[in-house]
């Protein structure tokens, strides 16, 4: 199954700036369907990118992320060709990951 | 009786999840030891509160200042409540987190990033504002709580309301 994570992570000298976007939901649990029952909460609640084994960021998030959710960061270091890796959990346990070349 | 079956069986897949992971059978493929290793437990009762005071204080336990090297970028007016694009940078020095509140949002912690050492202090991200309302950002740095915050004018409400 093709991965929801689309990454871009490009190296500028010392930096590597990385843009994610992820296909997901993010049901807040407050919406209502057109029979008028809450849509339950469906929601990606932790999203790590790591590096040479590490973490290089680590997102918290809740229901109030926009649907097919987009974040953009960057770190000191990281080299062309090296990977990148994501993954995420969401609050019905659910995870995905990819990794991905550092252009 | 639904909400709760749901938050029960929720729990109990956190908690399996957590334990492969622990167990470290865990399939390094879905990056749990990499959350399990850096302590990051979620901190579920800070998305619940429904004010900033109780959300800052449930995520740090501290009050933060307000800080002019902290710059906050939202639209003026957020014509669709659902995306509403916020970015921030700042100049403060050794941050460890980032996090955004929208005081008038049902929950009003958005979003917690973590930053480890020789990550830039600058996130770009999307998120849903209920309606028109004060957007706050949070920056954890050298052990001391800062923030800046903003107004954000809301046309079309983002929380399905």
């Amino acid at each position: 199954m093709a991965s929801t994570i689309r990454v871009r992570a490009t190296n500028n000298g010392d930096t590597t700036e990385v843009q994610a976007l992820i296909q997901h939901p993010m049901d807040s649990g407050f919406v209502k369907d057109a029979k008028g029952e809450l849509i339950p909460a469906h929601f990606i609640q932790q999203l790590s990118f790591e590096y040479d084994g590490k973490p290089v960021f680590l997102a918290d998030w809740g229901g109030g992320i926009s649907k097919d959710p987009y974040v953009k960061f960057a770190f000191k270091g990281g080299k062309k060709g090296d990977e990148l890796k994501v993954s995420w959990i969401d609050n019905k346990g659910a995870t995905d990951s990819t990794t991905a070349k550092i252009g | 009786m639904n909400i709760t079956r749901n938050k029960l069986s929720r729990r109990v897949i956190l908690q399996g999840a957590g334990a492969v992971a622990l167990v470290g059978l865990g399939n390094a493929s879905f990056g749990l030891p990499a959350l399990a290793a850096a302590n990051d437990k979620y901190p579920e009762e800070a998305f619940k509160q429904k004010s900033d005071t109780e959300a800052i204080k449930a995520l740090y336990g501290k009050t933060a200042e307000a800080s002019d090297k902290i710059k906050l970028d939202a639209p003026e007016i957020a014509e669709n409540g659902a995306v509403v694009p916020v970015s921030v940078t700042t100049t403060l020095a050794d941050v460890t987190s980032i996090s955004f509140l929208v005081s008038d949002n049902p929950n009003v912690l958005i979003a917690s990033y973590k930053l480890p050492a020789g990550t830039v202090p600058a996130i770009a991200n999307r998120i849903k504002m209920a309606k028109t309302s004060k957007v706050t950002v949070l920056v954890e740095a050298g052990g001391k709580l800062y923030k800046t915050d903003k107004e954000v004018k809301v046309t079309v409400g983002g929380c399905g309301g």
